[in-house]
């Protein structure tokens, strides 16, 4: 540690289990052992009313088990402002974005996005990995295949954000924008945009996300 | 909600055919619907009595269902396909028969937004309802719904949207009706899964509908004012 610096405060990061492995390998990569991360379940993205009072009572746990910051990994997630008037109340930072596609791509790249194709479905790493169990199986569309097409008759394309180079991953995300009838592209993302905010989190000085 | 053995549906009298046709809705089973609605008109039911008691009344139950948590998105769309394919034989007929007509509605996803699954579950529930419902589609600007509410003259706007980044977008279109002296004579009706009461009241909405059948008895509510004031007027 250079100089005097006192260390950074013991943080607790709050993520959507979607992001626990990204989030777990910038704080590798980085050697934060100050901060630890604990989850919500990466389903309540199909039931997002569930979002703002698990997050509550995570960040009371976290508190109670002495950390003295508490840091929100996750969008919005469709909880339309809910989850921010928790936060707020409870005095947590969140990562800026609607999305995690959005903070993974950073927003300007991710507006881009959008702008050239509306009917655009974003994949993640993790929801590469697990489209079958949290798409196919998560809308019901293995028991009800006729469901495909009403979930997804104005989408026009697939965009895998790839966090890291995996050919499995590419080939799943393939295999997914196959699945629904879609074209597909694949855009790298890394974890740049998502570590920096983290990073602030690192410093003692005080943080403005 | 389906029994093992085989049940014959022509052999039901209209009681028991009807209770089944709740359980066929109630699980998403589009055939057996369809031949249920074409027994009962066989049998001398006006379309509009096996639309309310028959296919309304098993989307009813379905939806409170929903409501309670016992089912879940893809079985209500599943019991929603079952409706719309007995709705597809009834609507034809009820247009010939005049069936009561509530009030009518215009019905849009927003701008930025392609997702209607919701909106069409409130479209088929309207309808269902005897709301005349003109549905202009998912990704409209506001452009689109002034267009609309000019050419139907309806008494209802709706506008849905599912996205946290598209919801605002129900202000646009709201504010542009109060300039241009036109948002009084529409209710206007918003709904989509982040959305709340407090969001409706903010970008000046008439009231947040949180499902197609709070939509159906909210809809009915301001119709009736509506009737009231007029006929006071």
């Amino acid at each position: 540690m250079p100089g005097n610096r006192p260390l950074p405060e013991k943080t607790m990061l709050i993520a959507c289990g979607a992001l626990a492995n990204e989030t777990l390998a910038v704080i590798e990569r980085n050697g934060w052992d100050f901060m630890d991360v604990t989850c919500l379940p990466a389903s309540y993205h199909n039931y997002p009313d569930k979002i703002p009072e698990a997050m509550r009572t995570k960040i009371r746990a976290a508190r109670e088990d002495g950390y003295g910051n508490v840091v929100a990994l996750f969008a919005d997630c469709g909880t339309g402002g809910a989850l921010d008037v928790v936060l707020r109340e409870e005095g947590v930072d969140r990562i800026p974005g609607a999305h995690c596609y959005e903070f993974y791509s950073g927003s300007h790249v991710f507006d881009q996005i959008a702008e050239e194709e509306i009917g655009t479905f974003y994949l993640t790493d993790f929801l590469a990995r697990h489209f079958d169990r949290l798409i196919i199986e998560g809308l019901g569309i293995d028991r009800h295949p006729q469901l495909l097409d009403m979930y997804f008759q104005h989408y026009k394309r697939l965009v895998y954000l790839a966090q890291v180079d995996d050919p499995e991953l590419d080939a799943a995300a393939e295999a997914a924008a196959k699945k629904l009838n879609v074209e597909y592209k694949r855009v790298f993302t890394g974890l740049g945009p998502y570590q920096q905010f983290i990073a602030q989190y690192a410093s003692d000085e005080p943080s403005n996300p | 909600m389906s029994d093992e053995e085989d049940i014959v549906l022509s052999e039901l009298d209209d009681e028991e055919l009807v209770q089944q046709m709740h359980d066929d809705l109630y699980d998403g089973l589009a055939d057996e619907v369809v031949e249920g609605t074409n027994i009962l008109l066989e049998r001398g039911w006006e379309p509009y009595r096996v639309l309310t008691e028959a296919l309304v009344e098993g989307m009813r139950i379905v939806g409170i269902d929903f409501r309670d948590g016992i089912l879940f998105v893809p079985e209500v769309l599943m019991s929603a396909n079952s409706m719309k394919a007995g709705m597809g034989i009834l609507k034809p007929l009820l247009a010939e028969t005049g069936a009561p007509k509530v009030g009518k509605m215009v019905i849009g996803t927003v701008k930025g937004d392609i997702h209607d699954i919701g909106k069409n579950l409130v479209s088929m529930m309207m309808e269902g309802a005897g709301f005349e419902v003109v549905d202009i589609g998912i990704n409209n600007p506001v452009e689109n719904y002034l267009e609309a509410i000019e050419e139907h003259t309806p008494d209802i706007l709706g506008m849905s949207a599912l996205l946290t980044t598209t919801m605002p977008y129900m202000k646009v279109v709201i504010d542009t009706m109060t300039e241009k002296g036109i948002r009084n004579d529409y209710v206007v009706l918003v709904g989509g899964a982040p959305l709340n009461e407090a969001f409706a009241d903010n970008v000046g909405a008439d009231a947040y509908c949180r499902d197609a059948a709070v939509a159906v008895e909210t809809a009915k509510t301001f119709m009736a004012k509506r009737q009231g004031s007029a006929a006071a007027g």
